[in-house]
């Protein structure tokens, strides 16, 4: 309040309705229960948005954040099971990078002595691949949770094993280039069945707020930028039925917790969310649209999100997993079959490792021995920014993808920024600490 | 009760202290005082602020968190941590003991107080003071021994060493024989005799009325948070009913509710039950156990603290315990198989553990989702939970079992001991078993729930379910059962009607095994 602020004009949005500006307060505040890391995130686009001159959320930019972090996002939901049933995976990165050559050298074949060349299908090679994920991940869980052996050595162990296995499977030579219909995977958009028409909008940036004289920066604008050539209707449609889903679903649900006498937010307050939801998700929508429209990658990431909010929420097989990460003695003891659980969990990250494999592969149009390196990172530093307990037993699809979200934007917003790479590992390890460390306070202020 | 503020007869001195904690009021206004060289028992049922008041004391809850002020030798402290008031000679013994189990005796009395020349350990040093501590509790260990291999009694009596190592003079300790067999208790308890006699004051909160009766200087009863009354204990007599009536606020004339017991056929049978140790596998810790409970009988399994009741409970749900040795178990006269737990629970058998935060509850997960955990398919259709079911279950349970909670989405640590026992009940419950197997049902939690807790065991002999109820508390189970059977040592001691059962009958019969079979008697 008392914070002597810069004397510079900083023009403001015009004043609100004062109701509806708490309600979005408060929706901001409660973070859709991810302990601020929605509005954090939503900092840091402002902030990049700010620092880029208005770049940032150029539609080239947004579509970027989803093509060049898709597969952190869908490796994310595997290591969040794990992570809430009470283990961890390091070894994702080199499974992902052994199944990016698995599946590389499946497509462009192999000389077989006697029986000449001999190449994959690519879909039945994806679909070999996805199944040897699995055989990975079952062969780590059993170490895990029939053998005993904790999963930090099991999975550290794994690493170096696939890191390995990956070289002698390359020769040490990267392998490519694919077919363009693998290649979709990773940098291929839906198709446009409704067809395209000119943003009404027009090319043009609205200034939002001039900032002068700041430090460091000097002069920045904030810009919300709108118009492209043209916008890609189908995305939009897409886009549109996320939303009447999302509102059809969370007005159920307010009704069932009415009816069973839970306290429950005010008709107003729940509008006032969902219209931020809509707002956000179409504005993506809007931006994709801008572009070339969905990118393949997003929409298997998002059907995988869908899934696992479902698994996760809805399931017998979700809470138990949730049961043995909270105490698993108890769950035990409860006639949960733990092993069977953290067997399963692994299973799972080991086809979801697979599948990162497969896009990285995809997006490099080539398995390189490098690929895959030092990715367990960000997984498992998305995972624990999007509000997992170290402890298990806590953790949401929700907070996985915003911390996903936040990492991949802060990689594109500093590459557009031309920070350098050294910098921008530092920056990510602070936002790492700092983001924890709020969640960990958050939460111990709630006991 | 004197008046206060005179510094030579008053050790510690608690003015109008009041501890509050996110919605409840903790303590409310309390004054209390203890004198020099005094044995002062602090009763009251669980949540009425004992530990709350001791960990105002020694500093866990530091100053500035509660109001009001103490004083300790007439000075006014304000600790900001347990270190200082240890300084001062205050020393908290919790009751979860906090010994390291992998260091040696000598290293736990000294952790955080190492005993050095020139920054560098000196063993030797560290070893004859131990020493010397261990010779004034009374302990007969070398302290190079790892706790790990001392029981329970003696692991006490090892904090009890470390707290004289800092030169205690007012010693906290927090329900010490709770987990102590009955001779431990009765060596402890004469600890603080011969402590009183050299001048040490000791607060003693326990539940244990009579071990209060019988050494206690001073009684104070607290109940919802605040004093009570004192009374002084060598003055006149106080008797056991007498601090009832102090501590739940009215005559427990009935401890138990009236059974009428309607008991038909044999419904759960246990025969030959052979268990080892899950280490020491030559180690046979339940020797050839045999029992059956009838369709709508409460059967009682009493015997002293490691006679192997837990240990045999727990093999035979689902061999959860040890190494299966031999036996069978046999339902409605068919022997069934139980060698893993969802085996088990699918024949009907359900096992409510004795250490509920540890085996019992999911804490940081709602009051829901614990009701639901032993039978999910329950409350789902093809895996996918039914939301509305889920939550139907869940009030309902906690409409008929009385759970105290806003809402059945609170979680679960955010209960009191005895909710919580009721929601490892409800959990059960719904799994809709045949044979209920309840450890320790009432460990830990107040007279005024004890009681609901007998009521609903109760309830559910009616419905015709068989019920083992295991207690180390002899009223309770000569209180709740209609059989009662003598564990000692892993064997069948006795088995006694409840109209033959009697304290003394059960002690008997328990030492009659320990004498026969002395030497294979191992703890």
């Amino acid at each position: 309040m008392s914070v002597p602020v810069e004397a510079t004009p900083i023009p403001t949005v015009a004043p609100e309705e004062p109701a509806v500006a708490r309600g979005i307060v408060k929706t901001l505040r409660s973070g859709v229960g991810q302990g601020g890391m929605l509005l954090a995130l939503l900092l840091g686009v402002l902030f990049f948005q700010i620092t880029t001159g208005g770049i940032m959320l150029r539609s080239l930019n947004v579509t970027n954040v989803f093509l060049q972090n898709g597969y952190i996002l869908v490796m994310a939901l595997g290591m969040l099971l794990i992570i809430v049933i009470g283990h961890i995976d390091l070894s994702v990165g080199s499974v992902a990078g052994f199944l990016g050559a698995v599946v590389a050298v499946l497509i462009v074949g192999v000389d077989v002595p006697g029986l000449g060349h001999i190449q994959t299908d690519p879909i039945l090679a994806v679909l070999i691949t996805l199944i040897a994920g699995g055989l990975i991940g079952g062969f780590q869980g059993w170490w895990v949770a029939y053998l005993r052996v904790p999963s930090f050595i099991v999975t550290l162990a794994g690493m170096l094993l696939f890191r390995g296995a990956t070289l002698f499977m390359l020769g040490g030579q990267p392998v490519g280039p694919f077919p363009e219909s693998f290649r979709a995977i990773s940098a291929g958009f839906i198709p446009e069945a409704i067809g395209s028409i000119p943003d009404p909008f027009g090319p043009k940036d609205i200034v939002l707020a001039n900032l002068t004289n700041l430090p460091v920066f000097g002069d920045l604008k904030l810009v919300l930028p709108l118009g492209g050539d043209s916008l890609q209707l189908t995305t939009l449609v897409l886009g549109a039925l996320l939303c009447a889903f999302i509102v059809f679903l969370g007005w159920r649900s307010r009704r069932e917790q009415v009816k069973y006498g839970f306290r429950v937010p005010s008709v107003r307050q729940f509008w006032i969310r969902n219209a931020l939801v809509i707002l956000g998700i179409m504005f993506i929508a809007y931006r994709l649209a801008g572009y070339k429209g969905l990118p393949i990658v997003a929409l298997v990431a998002f059907l995988l999100i869908g899934l696992y909010m479902f698994v996760t929420m809805r399931t017998v097989i979700g809470r138990r997993i949730y049961a043995v990460g909270g105490n698993s003695k108890a769950a035990m003891l409860s006639g949960v079959n733990s092993k069977l659980m953290v067997f399963l969990s692994f299973v799972n990250m080991g086809v979801l490792a697979a599948l990162g494999g497969i896009i990285i592969a995809a997006r490099l149009n080539s398995a390189t021995p490098k690929a895959g390196y030092g990715f367990e990172l960000s997984v498992i530093a998305a995972t624990f920014v999007g509000g997992a307990s170290a402890y298990g037993g806590v953790g949401t699809v929700a907070g996985t993808v915003i911390g996903a979200l936040f990492f991949g934007l802060l990689n594109i917003g500093m590459g557009i920024m031309s920070i350098q790479i050294d910098y921008q590992f530092m920056v990510q390890a602070l936002v790492l600490l700092v983001a924890v460390y709020f969640d960990v306070r958050g939460k111990s202020r709630d006991a | 009760m004197e008046a206060a503020g005179r510094v030579s007869d008053v050790l510690l001195e608690m003015r109008s202290i009041t501890k509050e904690f996110p919605g409840v009021r903790a303590l409310k206004d309390v004054s209390f005082s203890v004198r020099p060289g005094e044995i002062h028992a602090l009763v009251g049922e669980n949540g009425a602020g004992k530990s709350t008041l001791m960990k105002v004391v020694s500093g866990v809850y530091p100053h500035g968190t509660y109001e009001g002020q103490f004083f300790y030798k007439g000075e006014e402290c304000r600790f900001a941590g347990v270190r200082e008031s240890e300084r001062k000679g205050i020393v908290i013994i919790h009751q979860e003991l906090a010994l390291i189990p992998h260091l040696s005796i000598t290293e736990n009395i000294f952790l955080a107080n190492e005993q050095t020349t020139r920054g560098v350990i000196n063993w030797g040093l560290s070893h004859s003071k131990a020493k010397a501590l261990l010779d004034k509790v009374g302990l007969d260990e070398t302290p190079d021994t790892k706790i790990s291999r001392l029981g329970v009694g003696k692991q006490q009596l090892v904090e009890i060493a470390k707290a004289l190592s800092k030169n205690v003079e007012l010693l906290i300790l927090d329900e010490p024989t709770s987990s102590l067999n009955e001779n431990d208790s009765q060596k402890l308890l004469q600890l603080l005799r011969e402590f009183r006699a050299q001048g040490i004051a000791c607060v003693l909160i326990s539940h244990k009325l009579k071990e209060v009766e019988s050494v206690a200087d001073t009684i104070t009863i607290l109940r919802d948070g605040a004093v009570i009354e004192s009374l002084d204990a060598q003055s006149e007599h106080v008797t056991e009913d007498r601090i009832i009536r102090g501590m739940v606020g009215r005559d427990m004339t009935h401890r138990f509710p009236p059974r009428e017991a309607k008991i038909g056929d044999i419904a759960f049978e246990v025969r030959n039950w052979k268990v080892a140790h899950p280490v020491y596998e030559d180690r046979m810790v339940i020797n050839d156990v045999s029992l059956n409970v009838r369709k709508g009988e409460v059967v009682g399994i009493a015997g002293l603290m490691g006679a192997g009741r837990t240990e045999f409970a727990m093999s035979v749900f689902g061999r959860s315990w040890g190494r299966f040795v031999g036996g069978q178990v046999l339902k409605d006269g068919v022997e069934v198989d139980v060698s893993t737990i969802p085996r088990a629970v699918a024949h009907g058998i359900a096992y409510a553990t004795e250490d509920r935060k540890t085996y019992g509850l999911v804490l940081m997960s709602d009051v829901k989702t614990n009701i639901t955990l032993a039978n999910l398919g329950g409350v789902s259709h093809s895996g996918v939970l039914v939301g509305p079911k889920e939550i139907r279950v869940a009030n309902e349970f906690r409409d008929a079992l009385a759970i105290k909670t806003p809402s059945v989405k609170q979680a679960a640590m955010n209960l009191s001991g005895g909710n919580q026992q009721k929601v490892v009940l409800a959990k059960w419950l719904f799994a809709d078993p045949d044979v209920l197997i309840l450890d320790e049902p009432t460990r830990g939690i107040d007279v005024g729930a004890k009681y609901e807790i007998y009521t609903i065991i109760n309830r559910l002999a009616a419905e015709g379910k068989a019920v083992i109820i295991i207690s180390s508390e002899l009223p309770e189970v000569l209180g709740v059962s209609d059989r009662i059977y003598v564990m000692a040592a892993g064997r069948i001691a006795a088995e006694m009607s409840a109209a033959e059962a009697s304290q003394e009958a059960i002690m008997k019969a328990i030492m009659r095994l320990a004498r026969a079979g002395a030497e294979e008697v191992v703890l």
